[in-house]
């Protein structure tokens, strides 16, 4: 039994301990080991189109958990108080936004946007005063906001799992004594709800900075990490990617483990 | 301010985000897969069923997913419920969060990266050559269907492992004790107590894993080297190469349908073991 254990840690860990290990690889050769080196990190790291896509990924990243741990947690404080047929389309609607797979939002969005853009810049144009009227197409903006959406429905569920379980007389409490509810807000609720809207956070990031399959069909012109990777991947194994996967990896790592550092505070 | 006005304004952002994002492009995808297309790969408005009749032509798609989902599904259960099991009935208390912890974190490093794992160890310098340097042929391994169950299998265990171990971490360890005080051999408790006891595990593990995969492009676009293909490269490919968008959205229309119907037999069968349906966290 113990030994089948360590068979399947072993299977999940063997290859991406490859990975890492063939990125500091000092030859180029994929199966010999040759020696230890950071030559690819550097040359990785020297690479302006690398670095250009990490850009936008982080950016994107920051800007779609941000949004989406703001709306999200504002949902998760008032969902637990709505009744009837608009509770059931939040429900229905956070649970369509989790379970439809990443292929068909990024579908969904594609054809939406673009059909959007098709009917509203022709409008802009006919409107606008200037000589260069704005062009809106798909891009950063339309990436955060398909990122955020699925990272909107985890803050949701993180955040609201906390508030089910916080103690509402705290809240009577601080308002029989005369406080404000923005006053109770930041001084009861905020402070017990924290560790699961930063984890919310965390998480979200982390979503954003791996996905593949919503950049694909949204970033438009754009090329995020995760695109970029691919594209290389098509053109054969190289030590570059295992750099840059190794370096992914170890972000993913980090940010999870602080996030579920937070959720065990929380039960704590 | 009323509290009925606060929670409007509170939901305010969330409600237009999901309105705009998610409701409004479904509504998209579903009026297209009725239009047609266009001379420059566009879209003309219509009404008519054509896509849907004409989904025979990537029949071959379906078929693929419809074979290899479920045996990827299952594949993924055999192997993870004796971890499962470990983890919840054998594993040392001390060690329990941290042997946990460690199932999870692969589930939420990026799936590029480890199925791009596997282009390493399947490709022809990693597994086939070892093979072939201690004369044991030299197998093609990737871009073939066993790759891909590979690389679903490597991709979703942890989503398997874990409603499985909730499950039967909830089992009362009473029941067990009782059987064996009456006298049950152990393979007779865990035919009758433990596996039906964990079954909502198996059952929501199992439609994670495969709702999941009905949608999946990454493993087989690199592991199946175009050869094994699922019905979300043919997605990509009528979106985003031969641009036959109203085609495209029927496929997806079609495949959404299908996941609805499977979500709906996993109700239909959770409902039978009544409130024991347990939201599983991941996290």
């Amino acid at each position: 039994m113990r030994l089948y254990a360590l068979a399947i840690y072993l299977f999940l860990y063997i290859p991406i301990g490859i990975i890492a290990l063939f990125s500091f690889n000092a030859g180029r050769h994929a199966s010999q080991f040759t020696g230890f080196s950071v030559q690819w990190y550097g040359k990785t790291l020297a690479n302006p189109f690398v670095m250009e896509a990490l850009k936008t990924s982080l950016t994107v990243a920051f800007l779609s958990a941000t949004l989406a741990t703001v709306a999200g947690t504002m949902a998760a404080l008032a969902l637990p108080s709505l009744k009837g047929r608009m509770r059931l389309f939040f429900d229905a609607a956070l649970y369509v936004a989790v379970m439809v797979p990443g292929i068909v939002i990024g579908i969904a969005t594609l054809i939406a946007l673009v059909t959007v853009f098709d009917w509203v810049n022709p409008l802009l144009a006919s409107l606008w005063p200037g000589a260069e009227p704005p062009q809106l197409g798909l891009g950063l903006g339309s990436l955060v906001l398909a990122h955020g959406l699925f990272a909107m429905a985890l803050v949701v569920i993180i955040v609201r799992a906390r508030v089910a379980g916080m103690d509402r007389s705290l809240i009577e409490a601080s308002a029989d004594l005369g406080a404000t509810p923005w006053g109770t807000f930041r001084q009861v609720t905020l402070p017990q709800i924290a560790p699961a809207v930063l984890a919310g956070f965390l998480l979200s990031f982390t979503f954003s900075f791996d996905d593949f399959i919503i950049a694909f069909f949204v970033a438009g012109p754009n090329t995020t990490l995760p695109i970029y990777v691919f594209s290389s991947i098509r053109r054969g194994v190289t030590p570059e990617i295992n750099a840059i996967g190794t370096m992914v990896m170890a972000v993913s790592l980090i940010l999870l483990i602080i996030a579920q550092g937070m959720l065990q505070r929380r039960r704590a | 301010m009323r509290q009925g006005t606060r929670n409007a304004l509170l939901l305010l952002p969330a409600g237009a985000w999901l309105l705009a994002m998610l409701v409004l492009p479904l509504v998209v995808v579903l009026v297209f897969s009725f239009g047609s297309r266009g001379a420059a790969g566009g879209y003309v408005p219509g009404f008519g069923l054509e896509n849907y009749l004409n989904l025979g032509s990537r029949w071959q798609a379906f078929q693929n997913t419809m074979t290899l989902a479920p045996l990827g599904t299952l594949i993924c259960l055999i192997v993870a419920y004796p971890l499962a099991y470990y983890l919840a009935m054998r594993a040392p208390r001390r060690w329990k969060t941290l042997l946990l912890v460690l199932v999870i974190v692969p589930f939420w490093t990026s799936i590029l990266i480890r199925s791009y794992a596997w282009i390493y160890l399947l490709g022809g310098q990693g597994i086939p050559s070892w093979l072939h340097a201690v004369g044991l042929g030299n197998p093609r391994l990737i871009n073939t269907p066993f790759a891909v169950v590979i690389g679903i299998v490597y991709g979703y265990l942890p989503l398997m492992v874990f409603p499985v171990y909730v499950s039967l971490e909830r089992l009362d360890k009473r029941l067990l004790e009782a059987a064996s005080d009456l006298g049950a051999p152990p393979w007779r408790s865990f035919l009758q107590i433990t596996l039906p006891m964990s079954m909502p595990g198996v059952a929501t593990g199992s439609m994670l894993v495969f709702i999941l995969l009905m949608g999946e492009f990454l493993i087989p676009a690199l592991l199946g080297g175009g050869k094994v293909f699922f019905v979300g490269n043919a997605l990509v490919d009528l979106f985003l190469q031969s641009r036959n968008w109203p085609f495209g959205a029927a496929v997806a229309v079609s495949l959404v349908a299908v996941m609805l119907a499977i979500v709906a037999a996993y109700m239909r069968f959770t409902r039978r073991f009544a409130g024991s349906r347990d939201d599983v966290s991941l996290i």
